[in-house]
């Protein structure tokens, strides 16, 4: 399986985007999806390590008819697995899943994360209750999955082992600014 | 103003999330909360289902009110340990408001030392984020309380938390 370059993939995802809502984990991963291009319909987090499935879950949960996507890095998830057990219990069907796996708490000096040495977060993700869960082990595989899962009724867990290129943008840190905004761009406010 | 209710003190509980339109509720069980529990899952009203952790579900509930549905989170005062974070840097930072319902355990005839110290935690925590937080107490004042304090978390888009005391609720004593 080969590193996928983040930045890209992130691009890619975007490209897809209509009015989907996506709510995008701390640090690396959300500035991968600023940088990759801001939409309101993107939330972005600055706490709350491991909570981005969570919270896509939610939104997921309050408006069935919107298709909900939640990004998170290997570190996060790893903090929070049992969401992956709640999730495939609910099994919401808008709801898509997309880990951004460079095995690494590349944030705060690159230590190894487990994925580096031993987990594997899509086998775990299949353990827990979400069978449509895969590894996306090059460009082409991550498009077709990615078209699969916004297709189709969920959820669906794709994860991709990315390289850890710098990030090259990061969104305004206020909190109320990016939560009204995305509210508003969801119809919600 | 307060009332005298002859309605339990969970039928109050039930009864004032349904006239706020709170309709989610996801939790880590615990026994005093066994008859909200209950409740909301036998109402179709609610969405009504398990987290792992208590800070899974003020995720699950801060990202099902930015969708525009209202949520509470029940759990046990242990579980309120595991939550500061998630409150402080999702909750208080973005202004949600969501709802906390924190069954007391810890005081009044605690038969576990593991629950004492951690049943502390609650109010110097919510003091320390700026959160609202009433102990819950009195039959009489518990839907006014209730109702008024969500209505305010949701006007001010602020985090509420709610204990719910062995006084108003009966506690669970040692080899119920």
């Amino acid at each position: 399986m080969s590193e996928l370059h983040r930045i890209d993939l992130m691009r890619r995802l975007v490209a897809r985007l209509s009015d989907e809502a996506v709510v995008a984990g701390i640090g690396n991963t959300n500035f991968d999806l600023f940088a990759a291009g801001h939409r309101p319909q993107n939330f972005y987090m600055l706490g709350s390590m491991g909570l981005a499935f969570p919270i896509a879950l939610g939104v997921a949960l309050a408006q069935p008819k919107r298709r909900v996507i939640g990004i998170e890095g290997d570190g996060s998830l790893l903090m929070n697995l049992g969401c992956l057990a709640t999730i495939g219990m609910i099994a919401p069907a808008n709801l898509t899943l997309l880990v951004m796996d460079n095995a690494s708490y590349q944030i705060t000096g690159v230590q190894p994360t487990a994925t580096a040495r031993s987990s594997d977060l899509v086998e775990i993700a299949r353990g827990a209750g979400i069978r449509r869960s895969d590894w996306a082990r090059d460009e082409d595989g991550f498009e077709r999955l990615l078209a699969a899962a916004l297709a189709e009724t969920g959820p669906a867990l794709i994860a991709a082992r990315i390289d850890r290129s710098a990030a090259v943008a990061e969104p305004e840190r206020d909190p109320p600014q990016i939560r009204d905004r995305f509210m508003r761009a969801i119809g919600s406010k | 103003m307060p009332s005298a209710s002859t309605d339990a003190w969970h039928d109050v509980v039930l009864a004032t999330l349904k006239n706020n339109d709170v309709r989610l509720t996801t939790y880590v069980p615990d026994k005093v909360l066994i008859p909200l529990i209950d409740g909301v899952h036998a109402d179709p009203f609610f969405t009504a289902f398990t987290a792992t952790r208590e800070e899974e579900a003020i995720g699950i509930c801060a990202g099902a009110w930015m969708g525009g549905m209202r949520g509470v989170v029940m759990m046990q005062t242990s579980g309120f340990g595991n939550v500061p974070n998630a409150l402080a840097s999702l909750a208080v930072a973005y202004q949600i408001p969501v709802i906390l319902l924190v069954s007391e355990r810890g005081a009044f005839g605690e038969f576990n030392i593991g629950q004492v110290w951690s049943s502390r935690v609650v109010a110097p925590v919510c003091d320390a984020l700026g959160i609202v937080h009433h102990t819950l107490e009195r039959l009489d004042t518990l839907e006014f309380v209730l109702d008024r304090s969500i209505k305010q978390a949701v006007a001010t888009q602020a985090p509420v938390a709610f204990v719910l005391s062995p006084l108003l609720t009966g506690g669970k004593v040692f080899g119920a």
